[in-house]
């Protein structure tokens, strides 16, 4: 299972990397997407994974024995699901607004910031 | 009470901000409320840099959670002094916005997103969670996007694309940091962090994760390789936006790397030289990007990166003295850049853009503005006694203690590029003659203003050169305050005894 979520994180660290340096400005939303939902599955493999374990004290006794499922990678996943949510959001309303003053998706048309005039 | 104390900066701002969104339509009533805010959460700010100084370390567990488990606000020195000059900048932008934002952007919510920016900064500054500084970095970005992009014209949002771009992949890099960190140390809590890493046997694990770090924090700090969306997204928005990030943005990515560098992973070997070899040329690109631009905004949003690394090049020399010259510089900074580019758009009021060739006889027209638009300038390039002059006495030392010789230069190409860049504005703006350019029909010239619009221009400006002065004047408090920040972050011990409140519980 580590196997598979590891190389599933690599693939989804190429491929949002290899969109990014598309030059369309949709691909490069895309491979925002998929670096933020890479990261999400990095910090859960780096957790630890633990099966069946849930970390919830038994009644008779004080505290956790054993192996268990660590909860805070969780926590901190949901966290930044919820923050990359909005920010994708965002980043899409600004492509749309982009596309339409611009009048295309070419990023190498974007210069007019950086011309020296 | 003064335990809760910490918090309140960042309350305060919250308050504000929701208030604000009440007021959605009423631009007038914003405009007030944002000022009075602003100057409460001065003084809270005051209040909390007064406690901190007289009592040490401030540490708040919230939710009550015990220091390794919960998340940890710790106020030390330098937090506290961050946050104060945060609150002085965001009143004095708030009273320059009166006349630089137009009701058009403020029904767009302006001001609400203006102090949820604050409140980010404050607790970017304030935290002592490595994961909850990132979430506070989410806070800051996500409102510097909606502040780039209001009033939507082509070339804010070519600049916000760039920006947006460059900001969410240094974001994906430090979780992707935190990720590891966590996964070899099973810890988020910055100082138990610090008490963690000595104790990996993997050193390489422990190089890498911090080189991740560097290039997540660098990337907001705007150094060498990976500043380029800063010079092209800064002279965009309103100059009121342009101050408060040129004042504020960079210089959280500065705090986060002396913050990582100083606790977690103390800089030597490898990383020490990388920083090194960056401080450099981040200097000499951000100097010679400055020397060929011909907007005066573009020249200072590229002197923002030339004095990057001059904090950068502080930290990487590791020494007391060195920090404290280079928290010096970055105080002195903050204060600079902001009224650098509040300058800016008063020169744009004034000749309707700000391209260097149309600009002039500003000398022979508003001969007393000039004097004071020349104190933030000079000061800037150093001129003693002015207060650029006196962070740099610590770090030419400091180099010089260090046997660094590639650092000297590196510190004195600097001031001496600056020096050419000031008075190549100089020249442009102040002393040539006056050119005839046509005047645009919908501009609002500043001649045209009345008192009421030129002074909400002007004071802000004039207190911000009032506390340069302070600085300049009274450079001991400052070098007093940087001292302290000195020694606090050399011994990263205080730190974590007060995270962990051990100095109670050995009495």
């Amino acid at each position: 299972m580590e196997i598979l979520l590891a190389i599933m994180t690599g693939v989804l660290y190429a491929g949002g990397i290899y969109f990014i340096l598309r030059r369309s400005l949709v691909k490069l939303i895309i491979g925002i997407v998929l670096l933020g939902n890479g990261v999400n599955l990095l910090i859960f493999l780096m957790g630890g994974l633990v099966k069946g374990k849930p970390p919830i004290i038994p009644e008779e006794s004080h505290h956790l024995e054993g192996l268990y499922a660590d909860p805070v990678p969780q926590a901190l996943i949901l966290t930044a699901i919820v923050i990359s949510f909005g920010l994708q959001s965002f980043a899409i309303v600004l492509i749309k607004r982009a596309y339409k003053v611009v009048k295309t998706d070419d990023i190498d048309a974007m210069n007019k910031t950086d011309d020296i005039e | 009470m003064s335990e809760h104390l910490i918090i309140l900066p960042i309350i305060v701002q919250a308050i504000i901000a929701v208030t604000l969104l009440f007021f959605w339509r009423k631009p007038k009533t914003q405009r007030v409320l944002s000022i009075v805010g602003s100057s409460i959460a001065v003084i809270i700010a005051s209040m909390l840099f007064g406690t901190v100084w007289n009592q040490g370390t401030q540490v708040l567990q919230l939710g009550n959670w015990e220091a390794p488990f919960g998340i940890s606000l710790v106020g030390d020195t330098l937090a506290a002094a961050l946050v104060l000059l945060t609150s002085i900048v965001a009143l004095v932008i708030s009273i320059y916005s009166n006349t630089n934002m137009v009701s058009a952007r403020v029904k767009f919510g302006y001001y609400a997103i203006f102090h949820f920016l604050i409140m980010g900064l404050s607790g970017a500054f304030l935290t002592g969670d490595i994961f909850n500084l990132y979430v506070w970095f989410e806070v800051i970005i996500i409102s510097s996007f909606v502040l780039l992009t209001i009033g939507g014209r082509k070339i804010q949002i070519e600049g916000a694309v760039k920006y947006f771009t460059l900001n969410m992949l240094s974001s994906i890099v430090f979780l992707t940091g935190i990720a590891m960190l966590y996964g070899v140390t099973g810890s988020l809590n910055m100082a138990e962090l610090s008490q963690i890493i000595p104790t990996i046997e993997n050193k390489g694990i422990v190089q890498t994760i911090s080189l991740v770090f560097m290039i997540g924090f660098g990337v907001k700090a705007g150094l060498f390789p990976l500043y380029l969306w800063l010079p092209a997204s800064y002279h965009t928005p309103p100059a009121a936006v342009s101050a408060l990030f040129g004042g504020l943005l960079t210089k959280v990515g500065v705090y986060a790397l002396i913050r990582v560098f100083t606790l977690i992973f103390p800089l030597q070997g490898l990383n020490q030289d990388i920083l090194m070899i960056i401080a450099g040329f981040t200097v000499f690109f951000g100097g010679i990007g400055a020397l060929v631009q011909k907007d005066v905004i573009r020249v200072f949003s590229y002197l923002i990166i030339c004095h990057i690394g001059f904090m950068i090049g502080g930290l990487s020399l590791f020494t007391e003295i060195a920090l404290v010259g280079a928290v010096f510089y970055m105080f002195h900074d903050i204060i600079v850049k902001a009224t650098l580019f509040m300058i800016g758009g008063v020169f744009f009021r004034m000749f309707g853009n700000t391209k260097l060739y149309n600009m002039g006889g500003l000398m022979n027209d508003y001969p007393r503005l000039s004097l004071l638009f020349a104190i933030p300038l000079f000061a800037l390039v150093g001129i003693p006694p002015l207060s650029g002059f006196w962070p740099k006495l610590s770090l030419f030392g400091a180099s010089y203690q260090m046997n660094s010789i590639f650092m000297l230069v590196v510190f004195i190409f600097a001031s001496l590029i600056t020096l050419i860049i000031i008075a190549k504005v100089w020249n442009n703006v102040f002393a040539k003659n006056a050119r005839k350019t046509e005047k645009l029909e919908k501009l609002k010239y500043y001649d045209q203003f009345d008192l009421r619009e030129k002074s909400a221009m002007i004071i802000p400006i004039l207190m911000l050169v009032c506390v340069i002065l302070y600085y300049s004047i009274f450079a001991e408090h400052i070098q007093l305050v940087a001292e302290r920040i000195g020694n606090e972050l050399m011994n990263s011990d205080q730190y974590v005894e007060a995270v962990f409140n051990l100095k109670d519980e050995a009495k």
